[in-house]
């Protein structure tokens, strides 16, 4: 993106030694560039009525990240006295589950298994024109922008996403064997990272496969064993408290970054029929 | 603490192998039930705060516990990928609590203290057996029982993995352990709201500023005791491998309140990232070292070669890890590796279109074991090095370079883990305690648990049990009206500069300095150019910055403002630190200071100490305290890979 602002003014300017990881002007990266629209969403608050602004994005390097795109029109506005975008991002590694967006209507963009931090742009064309907009769900209200509230996920956790071992009340992790294929299983589920795209992609807005991948991978394993059926009904109704119903449609998995499995789904709805009446015989009521 | 000017480390008497189990004996319990009269703030909720507030909460004490992030399972700490070691000798192949206490001494260059790394062995072992009962799944073999693997060049398999991705699996389950504490009403839990300051009275800690990052609400909030669980300071470089928000304000603001800041030069470069791609590059992301294992690190011999690898003849490559070192080869530690990398860059022979990396090449161990074999050992990092580069290395060698990827130093802290304000502990990658000069690979996950499960719950109940019956500070007390005003009016100050220039704009231009002069190799002269080029940068950052928006809602730009303004003040002392420290020791490599194979030379006589710095004042250079390092089990040695 050239001579949009100071910033690439001064690249060449840099007076430090030339092997500097930031360099410099003077050797020009061999791969292509696009000259792109973007139409994004910006929003000032919660309840403020947001709309689409739409930004030329000329000589984009195909090298940069779609966040780093980002970084780009946020400085050329600061630089004209705008306000930049505000969204949400931490890793850039597709780990941390802080990016999210729904690029051109899919959630984190239209790469399979892919977070947004981690789409580069030579997965565009040039001329194309963007369409950005925050993660939508009545359950995720917008906080500005981009950004939007995921801290439901974190009532569902609360609600019994966990084992309770109070720290040094264990012995030998040796002790408990878990076998092979239970704990591989328990892996995939766990590998969740919990950036709500299945819940975007979603026509309910539903947060089965969130929960069901964070319930499953403690579900699979002895040490879940012993809250099993109590965390299931009290993860599963919180989850219906906040978020639409499941009616199979399988948008989630596509959108999943992690790619988790519907299967994880149908193991949590076994496991509710089963803990409603595990826990009614539990608590004598049957 | 700090007794009549002098530092002390309050490490207990008693040998080695039972310092910290007698300890435990003789330290104040606070009884179970006058737990809840007391109030403990824990700020960040990475592995290190995670764990403590969880542990802190399941013995009573009630906790509030503060966090950037949305979620505490957002922090940096996820992003670990390689492992966490600990000394259980699953393996049977010879380690021992000795053993990873003398590797871990040994790893840091002779800089860390004993004492610390001892407990830090010991505790090792509780980590993966609390671990593995929250139901972290950790790699196990078909037998069900837990597998480990050799990493970072250690000559034992002690490291406990999952998968790649080991520091979200640990921080799911600490978080999932404080998640239950937060619905069992033990913890308050405080979400998008960043600490400012440190609030102390008569010389203690009492309370902390915040602001919520959504609202703009800037407010007080005390408590018995404050712990700073916050990170690392890798950022100040602008690139490096550690997330985008990480920062090292709370430890900085607690620094100018009282807190001594250790060993701020010690810094790790680790040898295996992507490159940078362009001007615009926001991260680097670390390619795993497992990689080193296999791949071959060369460079054309010929400086300026532009031609594509696969045209390069073998005799016109240099080989330089295994011509250099030919018994460690290409597994040399990550300094070795780092500085060697940035040698033959320099020498103009880097590769890429920007020349600025070396080829990790894996076509032997392809020709050798098949394509397919090695996709089953890496395939995840070909795929997520193809993602980013787009270029296949199945097809021709990755590109690599170093980046920043750790910070040793941090705030002081004595055997308890309390800082030098009397009532402020520091746990994590924030405090300075137990790598020395130089970390392991797998040993900061393994800190970071070890002081959040099972060090400081027990320390900090000495100190409090001298304090029961002793009142919170209220929030209206003048100390926090005060600190909440500081806070207020720099916020203010801020948006009102109105300057031309944005927060990443400074933060590129002092990265660029951090990394030109105190990086990889530092020398005299160029610490001295950091010296005058950093508070020059910082002048202008202060006449020309422009923050736009307002401090009553969500805004990055003024989030960043107050970091990148605490990194000046960091690089300007990291830059001073490295400067007296007249020697070479892990990290810290002064050129002027090396053998005549090119290797760190340490100056024991004179540099067997910790650095830890007091504050004054803005327009005051900081005191440089010391704290004398003896090596009583493990003898020193200097370190040799040839
Ligand atoms: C890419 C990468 C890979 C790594 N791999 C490994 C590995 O394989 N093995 C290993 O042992 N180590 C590894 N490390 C190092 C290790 O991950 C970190 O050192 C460790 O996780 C740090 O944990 P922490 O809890 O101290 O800090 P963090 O996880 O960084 O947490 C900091 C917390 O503090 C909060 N915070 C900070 N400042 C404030 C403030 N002012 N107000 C409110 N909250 C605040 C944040 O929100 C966050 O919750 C790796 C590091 C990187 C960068
Ligand atoms: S299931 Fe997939 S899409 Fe949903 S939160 Fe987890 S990782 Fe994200
Ligand atoms: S920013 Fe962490 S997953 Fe994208």
């Amino acid at each position: 993106m050239s001579g949009t602002n100071g910033q690439s003014q001064h690249n060449g300017q840099s007076q430090h030694n030339g092997q500097s990881q930031h360099n410099g002007q003077s050797q020009q990266s061999q791969s292509g560039t696009l000259n792109l629209t973007l139409r994004i969403w910006r929003q000032d608050g919660p309840d403020a009525k947001g709309g689409f602004v739409t930004f030329d994005a000329p000589g984009v390097s195909e090298d940069m990240s779609f966040l780093e795109l980002l970084d780009i029109i946020n400085e050329r506005l600061i630089d004209e006295g705008g306000v930049p975008i505000e969204f949400d991002h931490d890793c850039r590694e597709g780990i941390c589950g802080t990016c999210s967006l729904m690029i051109n209507g899919r959630a984190h963009g239209h790469e399979v298994a892919t977070t947004t931090c981690q789409l580069h742009m030579r997965k565009f064309s040039d001329g194309d024109v963007i369409t950005v907009e925050p993660f939508r769900a009545k359950a995720f209200p917008v906080v500005r922008d981009l950004v939007v509230d995921r801290s439901s996920f974190d009532r569902i956790i609360e609600a019994g996403g966990y084992i309770s071992v109070n720290t040094g009340a264990v012995g030998d992790a040796n002790l408990t064997p878990v076998p092979k294929e239970a704990s591989d299983t328990s892996f995939d589920a766990a590998a969740c990272i919990g950036c709500g795209a299945c819940v975007a992609a979603c026509p309910n807005s539903a947060a089965q496969l969130f929960t069901s991948a964070k319930l499953a991978h403690l579900n699979l394993i002895p040490q879940g064993q012993p809250q099993r059926w109590e965390r299931t009904e009290s993860m599963v109704e919180t989850m219906e408290q906040f978020f639409g119903s499941c009616t199979n449609h399988g948008e989630c998995t596509e959108a999943c970054p992690k790619e988790i499995s519907l299967d994880f789904i149908a193991f949590m709805n076994r496991d509710y029929v089963k803990a409603k009446i595990k826990n009614r015989k539990l608590a004598g009521q049957n | 603490m700090v007794m009549n000017g002098v530092l002390d480390a309050r490490v207990p008497d008693g040998t080695m192998a039972n310092k910290w189990t007698d300890h435990k004996f003789s330290m104040k319990l606070v009884n179970p039930n006058n737990k809840r009269r007391f109030e403990i703030i824990v700020v960040g909720t990475g592995l290190a705060g995670a764990s403590a507030a969880a542990s802190l909460s399941e013995l009573g004490y009630r906790v509030k516990a503060f966090t950037f992030h949305d979620s505490p399972r957002r922090a940096h700490s996820i992003a670990a990928q390689g492992g966490i070691n600990a000394a259980k000798n699953y393996t049977n192949d010879g380690d021992s609590v000795h053993r990873l206490f003398y590797d871990t001494v040994k790893g840091g260059d002779y800089r860390s203290r004993e004492a610390n790394v001892h407990r830090l062995a010991e505790v090792s072992l509780n980590i993966i057996d609390q671990c593995a009962a929250q139901g972290v799944p950790f790699a196990r073999e078909y037998g069900g029982l837990l597998d480990n693997r050799s990493f970072g060049g250690a000559q034992v398999s002690r490291t406990f993995y999952a998968r790649g991705q080991t520091g979200q699996q640990l921080l799911l389950g600490a978080y999932q352990a404080l998640a239950k504490q937060v619905a069992a009403g033990g913890v308050e839990l405080y979400t998008r709201t960043e600490m400012l300051d440190l609030i102390t009275k008569d010389g203690r800690a009492c309370g902390i500023v915040t602001r919520d990052l959504v609202s703009g609400e800037i407010e007080a909030h005390t408590a018995h005791a404050v712990v700073l669980a916050t990170g690392g300071y890798g950022n100040v470089y602008y690139l490096s491998t550690n997330a985008m928000a990480c920062n090292v304000t709370a430890a900085w603001r607690a620094h100018r309140r009282g807190a001594f800041f250790a060993n701020a030069c010690y810094t790790q470069i680790h040898p295996t990232c992507i490159p940078a791609s362009d001007e615009f590059q926001s991260k680097l992301t670390l390619m795993s070292e497992s990689l080193r294992n296999d791949g071959r690190i060369w460079v054309p011999s010929q400086m300026d070669d532009a031609r594509p690898a696969g045209q390069i003849p073998e005799p016109e490559r240099d080989y330089y890890l295994e011509r250099k070192y030919p018994a460690f080869g290409n597994l040399v530690p990550r300094d070795v590796a780092s500085r060697n990398a940035k040698t033959v860059v320099d020498q103009g022979k880097g590769v890429g279109p920007l020349r600025n990396g070396v080829y990790l090449d894996f076509s032997e161990v392809i020709g050798r074991e098949g394509k397919d074999a090695v996709a089953a050992k890496y395939g995840n990092l070909f795929d997520m090095y193809e993602r980013i580069t787009g270029e296949n290395p199945y097809a021709g060698p990755m590109r690599i370079y170093p980046a920043t990827h750790y910070t040793m130093g941090g705030l002081w802290v004595d055997y308890h883990l309390m800082t030098t304000v009397p009532g402020c502990y520091s746990i994590g990658e924030a405090n300075f305690s137990d790598h020395g000069a130089n970390r392991l690979g797998a040993s900061a996950l393994m800190q970071g648990l070890a002081d959040g499960y099972f060090v400081l719950p027990y320390t900090i109940g000495d100190d409090l049990a001298a304090r029961l019956g002793e009142p919170v500070v209220p929030t209206d007390d003048p100390v926090c009206s005060q600190a909440v005003a500081e806070v207020t009016d720099a916020t203010e100050r801020f948006l009102s500069i109105g300057g031309t220039r944005s927060v990443d704009w400074f933060h590129r231009e002092l990265g660029k300095i951090v990394w030109d002069y105190i990086g990889m190799e530092r020398t005299s002269a160029g610490l001295e150019k950091a010296l005058s080029e950093i508070p020059a940068l910082e002048a202008e950052f202060w006449a020309d910055l422009r923050v736009p928006g307002s401090g009553a809602n969500l805004n990055q730009s003024l989030e960043k403002a107050g970091r990148v303004a605490d990194f000046f003040e960091l690089a300007t002392l990291m830059a001073r630190d490295a400067l007296v420290r007249e020697e070479s020791c892990g990290g810290h490599f002064r050129a002027e200071h090396q053998t005549p194979e090119g290797e760190a030379q340490r100056d024991d006589e004179n540099f067997a100490h910790v650095a830890a710095w007091e504050w004054h004042d803005t327009d005051t250079v900081q005191t440089r305290h010391t704290e004398e390092l003896s090596f009583d089990e493990v003898a020193l040695t200097q370190r040799s890979y040839k």
